[in-house]
């Protein structure tokens, strides 16, 4: 599960897909897991950085965890994935 | 440097909700370090809005509908050259582009140049002669077909399910929901562009649309892919941003290659949620949102220009991605005197 090379991640949160020309924006959280997993951390890795750093719980982080790869994939920026 | 004096005639001076692509050409001509022009504009209606444009237009005279005829409409550019010695005209409206094909050889011999696709090209990626074109050249295209009476309409049920899209010849296209809505567009449409009126299936999906120049030997020295941003009731662009669509690239890479395209020209595709791509159609001149292009890095009307005086171009080799253009209306403001001096003389 790795985003796509041509998907553009800007420190405010902006995202870029130049293959189609849609952007998205994501609030600081989202932008940090966007980022991690622009560089191939695992889930594991994720869930311990996140839930080490904010006030939640594994449980509710992985639903919402869940949640949100599933709108990344639902817009195809994931690689492989993509049609 | 020294710069190469030209006078152009520019025709598509229409640049309102629905634009013509006149005044981006001609703004792309200006932003060349290499020319030194004056600008002709050639007008159909007496209100285009780049007559007024003096920033960009030097002078402007009406030509007639190409409809008229072509004896009057060739009699009226001789008119205009005498005056003004046209070293190139570049028509920017599909509905002129068979006259000016046709007086090619008569324009040279007085003088002007043109960079046009030959009919052959003109003629196979026509609307009506899609179906075919998708076969020949391996590309997917939606199903369609002409209509030229009510009976056709009629018949259209055995082939396609709603929504459909109709489409004229030149110009508009509608969606229709059922047979109803089918006739009134097809009243519509052909009332004002003639018969056959073109009944699409309906590809659902994202628009992609690309500008290209090719030099007539197969090479493409332009090509930018565009999407959408933003579009009119008229389904016009009003914003849109370069993007960097590779199969995209391909697919009219592989046409122009195949076709040996000569000229400018927009390739009009969908791209379906499995990311299959359907030719809708491809314009046979430059569009309107040309100057994207120029502003991404690829100067195409300036490259027409060059290929049209016999120069060798060399192709772009990239352009940049995430370039955007938002159209505005802007009220200019122009004076009665210059209205009447265009009504009463032909010329302003």
């Amino acid at each position: 599960m790795k985003i796509r090379n041509n998907i553009a991640i800007s420190d405010s949160g902006f995202v870029f897909d130049s293959n189609n020309g849609e952007s998205f924006t994501l609030n600081k959280i989202g932008l940090e897991i966007l980022q991690m997993l622009k560089n191939s951390r695992t889930e594991e890795e994720i869930t311990q950085k996140i839930v080490k750093k904010y006030d939640v719980d594994i449980e509710t982080f992985e639903q919402n965890y869940f949640d949100f790869v599933g709108m990344l994939r639902h817009f195809n920026l994931f690689e492989n994935e993509s049609f | 440097m020294k710069k190469i004096q030209l006078t152009i005639g520019v025709t598509g001076l229409n640049n309102t909700d629905n634009p013509g692509p006149g005044i981006p050409v001609i703004r792309a001509l200006r932003d060349s370090h290499d020319f030194e022009l004056r600008i002709i504009g050639l007008a159909y209606e007496n209100l285009e809005p780049g007559i007024y444009m003096k920033d960009l237009v030097d002078k402007t005279y009406q030509i007639p509908y190409p409809s008229i005829g072509e004896k009057d409409f060739i009699q009226r550019l001789e008119y205009i050259n005498n005056k003004e010695n046209l070293d190139i005209i570049i028509p920017n409206f599909d509905a002129e582009l068979h006259t000016f094909m046709k007086s090619k050889e008569h324009l040279e011999s007085i003088g002007i140049k043109t960079y046009l696709p030959t009919f052959k090209q003109f003629e196979e990626r026509d609307k009506t002669n899609l179906p075919g074109y998708g076969e020949k050249y391996e590309i997917k295209v939606p199903f369609s077909k002409p209509v030229v009476s009510y009976a056709d309409i009629d018949n259209l049920e055995k082939n396609f399910d709603y929504p459909v899209l109709v489409k004229g010849k030149f110009y508009d296209a509608y969606i229709a929901y059922n047979k109803e809505q089918v006739i009134t567009h097809f009243n519509k449409i052909s009332a004002k562009w003639g018969v056959p009126v073109i009944v699409q299936e309906f590809i659902r999906g994202t628009e992609v649309n690309m500008v290209a120049l090719g030099d007539g030997e197969g090479n493409t020295i332009a090509a930018v892919p565009m999407r959408k941003q933003y579009i009119t009731d008229k389904g016009k662009a009003w914003g849109g941003i370069t993007i960097g669509d590779e199969e995209l690239l391909k697919l009219t890479t592989k046409l122009i290659k195949e076709t040996k395209w000569r000229g400018g020209m927009e390739i009009e595709m969908i791209k379906n949620a499995k990311g299959d791509y359907y030719l809708i159609e491809i314009n046979p001149r430059i569009p309107a949102w040309v100057y994207l292009a120029v502003a991404a890095g690829q100067n195409i009307p300036e490259a027409l220009v060059k290929l049209a005086l016999g120069k060798k171009v060399p192709p772009f080799k990239s352009y940049e991605i995430g370039k955007m253009f938002i159209r505005y209306s802007y009220d200019m403001i122009g004076d009665i005197a210059q209205f009447e001096k265009l009504s009463m003389s032909g010329e302003l």
